[in-house]
């Protein structure tokens, strides 16, 4: 398998569809005056477009701009604040993936609650957590399930086996995310223009191709599912321009070894089982009706925004614009506090923490001072 | 029968802890001769020496590849052996949580032995204490190194200039991954073996003979791309170091693409970084190449210049971005 990878990041093969690419892209320039415009949907995207040079290599070419795809960045600050509120209360234990733990809530981080005492644990597995609560019957473990489709299958695993071993203190705090309606909303919106959409490579092995039906029907914008090497963001990239050059709008499959038409069906039956559609709130959108799964009535026992009152007061105002960040009206060094105030030690907000945040891409790979 | 476990009387001076001293250490580090005094003395075949110390606490304590007593050794001899000294005496203090198994208490001073030997170095002193259940987690070593300046040639950082050869002496993040999947909590199982070893052997075979190694450095917590931004800005100088030519196993850009990891920002416990002299590349890589820590040794980059205090990496693609320090990434104890 990594031999397969190791050619789709061999960089002779990347050099010449790079030049493939930016031929394209002059195409298009002349016939536009300006760039085309993509977006990567994906948290993943763009950190690879990043740490592969792709961004860089093609800056003069194409205008990548970075999507609400990453599951932290896009998590309002209430949502932030009342998880980390979780963690305060006694004989609890909080496991999350390890993302969360440097998020700056108004109080604290998860990490300063853990430096402080609370019993706070990096899982990267749901099911794991559910292995504590086995392990520890006389303490409630919560787990905070953030993500997007490609998260929400597993946590269902997670439930899944909580219900079938009987396991009374596992519960789940929801704050998951779908990607349909956030794009259907930045569409709507208008406030950016996006000539076509590089779709996630992971969310799509669950959803398959034909869930973004919508993109071209609707709002005849064309999209192209790629996977995470340069090769295959570069195909993405070029299969995006052939669209437009064309005058097409399709969806297209530059990911097809790993994604189907249909997609993971026994997953798709597995949300259906314990999750429904919610309205949920998003970082410096507001909220989305349906934009977020939360468990079923019948499983409320395994909810723990059920089992545990929590209330939380207005989140602190910062200068932080990471909710402009993730709609892809700026780019991260446009924010006041990028890199200066805010730095992945001294995160202001969630797009500097997060190892899909936009904010850390480029403050890892496409900072230059 | 009941595996025989340390207790807090083995800790506290009196017969049980002379017992487990004469059993364990002594017996294996045969180092009679210097326990008699409080203190070890020894003779120094110079008069320019360095002294490091360095404590482990790496979980799990036995890992692919080792374990928390080989990396106690490697560890500091190697420390000295990157400052252009040859590694002498070393001193070994153990915390030793209640409970311990006395086998495997053996079982790492025995690795500590032998890895001493091959890095021909002695320790000539330790101390043992022993804390209750629950207090620490197992086993934690400290060692301190004395070592005596390389009689033939020493580095020089302050010559480095644009041009100067980055070395490696072998595959990167080997020890990162393996500590990471023994941990057992990612789910992910590999074959890779940690390379914690002794690097003294190898250093002193280039320095032996090579005149014109500029600095060395050992690329542990924080990776080559840590200690690569560490020189350049101690040195003030800046560097390319080039994606393709990295040396890196499959199966750690395998575990690092599914963990979301960074190659370049892995430890390493038996990896040098050489900045040599253009003219010298040559020579080092061969002699590299004739040991068997440097079977895989490449020039990964260059120095190009004095001006920028910066480390640059060309990607596949030929685009070039900057290198920082590890920031904030979540990693597990590891050493």
């Amino acid at each position: 398998m990594q031999e397969l990878l190791n050619e789709f990041s061999n960089s002779k093969l990347s050099r010449k569809l790079l030049d493939k690419v930016k031929e394209s892209a002059e195409s298009f320039i002349r016939e536009h005056g300006r760039r085309p415009i993509f977006m990567e949907v994906c948290g993943s995207h763009t950190m690879a477009l990043a740490e592969t040079g792709v961004k860089k290599a093609l800056k003069e070419s194409v205008q990548l701009i970075s999507g609400p795809g990453c599951p932290v960045c896009v998590t309002d600050q209430k949502s932030i604040d009342a998880m980390i509120k979780l963690a305060e209360g006694e004989n609890r234990i909080i496991c999350t993936f390890g993302d969360m733990m440097r998020v700056p809530g108004t109080e604290c981080s998860l990490l300063e609650a853990k430096t402080d005492g609370k019993d706070i644990r990096i899982v990267y597995s749901p099911p794991d957590a559910v292995k504590i609560a086995e392990e520890n019957p006389d303490k409630e473990v919560i787990f905070l399930g953030i993500g997007f489709e490609t998260t929400i299958p597993v946590l269902a695993v997670a439930l899944k086996n909580a219900v079938n071993r009987n396991v009374k203190n596992f519960s789940m705090w929801m704050t998951t995310k779908l990607v349909e309606p956030i794009l259907r909303t930045l569409l709507e919106s208008k406030e950016v223009n996006i000539d076509g959409f590089i779709l996630p490579g992971h969310v799509s092995i669950v959803l398959g191709k034909n869930s973004y039906r919508y993109l071209v029907d609707e709002y005849q914008i064309p999209g192209v599912i790629t996977g995470f090497e340069p090769v295959e963001l570069l195909a993405g990239i070029y299969k995006l321009i052939g669209q437009l050059l064309d005058d097409r709008a399709e969806i297209e499959n530059a990911y097809s070894f790993v994604v189907t038409d249909e997609g993971n069906k026994a997953a798709q039956s597995l949300i259906e089982e314990y999750f429904e559609p919610v309205d949920v709130a998003w970082r410096g959108i507001g909220v989305i009706p349906k934009s977020g799964m939360d468990l079923k009535r019948k499983f409320a026992g395994l909810n723990a925004k059920h089992r545990f009152a929590i209330t939380v007061g207005e989140p602190r105002k910062t200068k932080c614009r990471c909710g402009e960040i993730i709609k892809g009206l700026i780019s991260p060094e446009e924010c006041p506090l990028f890199s200066k105030a805010c730095t992945p030690l001294t995160p202001i907000g969630p797009c500097m923490v997060s190892a899909e945040g936009t904010c850390s891409a480029h403050y890892q790979y496409l900072r230059e001072d | 029968m009941k595996d025989k476990r340390i207790s807090l009387a083995h800790g506290d001076g009196g017969e049980l802890a002379h017992k487990l001293i004469q059993d364990v250490f002594v017996e294996a580090f045969g180092h009679n001769e210097y326990a008699r005094l409080d203190a070890a003395v020894f003779s120094a075949p110079s008069s320019q020496m360095a002294v490091t110390t360095d404590s482990f606490v790496i979980k799990p304590i036995f890992f692919p590849g080792g374990n928390i007593g080989k990396l106690a050794i490697a560890g500091t001899v190697n420390d000295l052996a990157v400052s252009g000294m040859i590694p002498y005496y070393l001193t070994a203090g153990f915390i030793i949580e209640e409970g311990f198994k006395v086998q495997e208490l053996k079982e790492i001073v025995h690795s500590m032995a032998m890895e001493a030997k091959n890095a021909n170095v002695r320790i000539v002193a330790g101390d043992t204490k022993v804390v209750e259940r629950g207090s620490i987690d197992g086993i934690y070593i400290n060692t301190t190194g004395i070592g005596f300046v390389h009689p033939i040639h020493a580095i020089q950082p302050e010559l480095m200039e644009e041009g100067d050869s980055i070395i490696v002496n072998g595959t990167i993040g080997d020890h990162g991954i393996a500590i990471l999947a023994a941990r057992g909590e990612l789910g992910i199982k590999t074959n890779l073996q940690s390379d914690c070893a002794a690097l003294n052997g190898l250093i002193t075979s280039v320095l032996d003979s090579v005149d014109g190694v500029r600095i060395m450095r050992d690329p542990t917590r924080g990776g080559l791309a840590t200690t690569l931004v560490e020189i350049a800005e101690d040195f003030h100088v800046s560097m390319e170091i080039e994606d393709e030519k990295l040396p890196i196993r499959n199966e750690v850009r395998g575990a690092c693409d599914i963990l979301g990891f960074d190659p370049l920002y892995l430890a390493n416990e038996g990896k040098v970084i050489f900045i040599v002299k253009k003219e010298q590349e040559e020579q080092v890589l061969e002699i590299l190449k004739q040991h068997e820590l440097g079977q895989n040794a490449k020039v990964i980059g260059r120095i190009t210049g004095k001006d920028k205090r910066a480390v640059h990496l060309k990607t596949g693609l030929g685009s070039i971005r900057k290198l920082n320090r590890l920031s904030g990434m979540m990693l597990p104890r590891i050493c």
